[in-house]
């Protein structure tokens, strides 16, 4: 649906435009949420919280960035106003996963190639996805991660945000959003392939 | 510009470690361009990190078609409720 079109018929007050909203973004904000503050069950208020303020700022919004931007940005002062005794100290650091490699060290010979190819994951070649078993594993890998790499795999990859919408979402320099996507990528790669590679 | 990059393509090469390590920054196009040359030439001749590359170009296409599990029954009904509250007609 067309932004301009889904906002006119929520300010309308129709059901159906709300209910595709909240199906379409429910599940990223609940996972980036999760991310912000200390429980599951805080992370529910917070992303409740946020659709009542979206709904109530529908007419305020001015359009000058895409909805889903604007509702994310609603999630992270949401759970920002929450005090500190409930939010995640932020900004975020990407000194956790740094020095990590993407891949096992033990996959590359003393000359730093791989010392046997690396294992494929199933994948479709006519879609060019994964396989549907793969792709059933996605989320609970996805969930696995730091918070720090969940937020930001989350935003970029699941829901198809901009680096740099990211990067002003969560407080983030360019180099560690890209740190903290690269290391999350690999190790969501790594939980595919269980027995090949773990990235310890 | 040609020559020194020349001279230090032959004299030090990507190896595949190196390679799982920047492909991030090529899918987001954020390589130098001497790095991006290093990086592709090194594609061309390996078919581990050409597979590895492809896999993560899968793996990024999947994530984005994942669906997410919709909101469960209760929440759907509070939020349509308050929807009703706020916004109905």
């Amino acid at each position: 649906m067309e932004e301009q079109v889904l906002l006119e018929r929520l300010r309308a007050g129709d059901e159906q435009a709300f209910v595709a909203l909240v199906t379409a973004h429910d599940g990223a904000l609940r996972r980036v949420a999760r991310t912000l503050v200390r429980t599951p069950s805080v992370a529910d208020e917070v992303v409740q919280e946020t659709w009542l303020s979206v709904l109530r700022g529908l007419d305020a919004f001015e359009g000058r960035s895409s909805l889903r931007t604007w509702i994310f940005r609603i999630l992270v002062n949401t759970a920002r106003t929450r005090g500190s005794r409930e939010a995640r100290s932020l900004p975020f650091s990407a000194l956790e996963s740094e020095g990590r490699p993407a891949v096992d060290p033990h996959a590359f010979g003393a000359d730093g190639r791989w010392s046997s190819a690396p294992s494929r994951l199933d994948g479709d070649p006519e879609t060019g996805l994964l396989s549907a078993e793969l792709r059933a594993h996605l989320l609970k890998a996805v969930d696995e991660l730091s918070e720090d790499q969940r937020a930001v795999i989350t935003l970029r990859d699941l829901v198809g945000m901009p680096a740099d919408e990211v990067c002003d979402l969560l407080d983030l320099s360019d180099g560690n959003q890209r740190v903290l996507l690269h290391r999350a990528r690999a190790r969501v790669r790594a939980a595919l392939t269980p027995l090949v590679e773990v990235v310890g | 510009m040609r020559l020194p990059w020349r001279r230090h393509h032959h004299y030090d090469p990507l190896v595949c470690r190196e390679f799982v390590e920047l492909v991030t920054d090529y899918l987001e196009g954020t390589l130098p361009e001497r790095e991006r040359v290093r990086f592709e030439a090194h594609l061309a001749e390996c078919d581990g990190c050409a597979g590895y590359l492809e896999d993560m170009r899968r793996l990024v296409g999947s994530l984005h078609e994942a669906p997410e599990p919709p909101p469960d029954g209760a929440t759907r009904d509070a939020l349509l409720r308050a929807f009703r509250d706020l916004r109905g007609t």
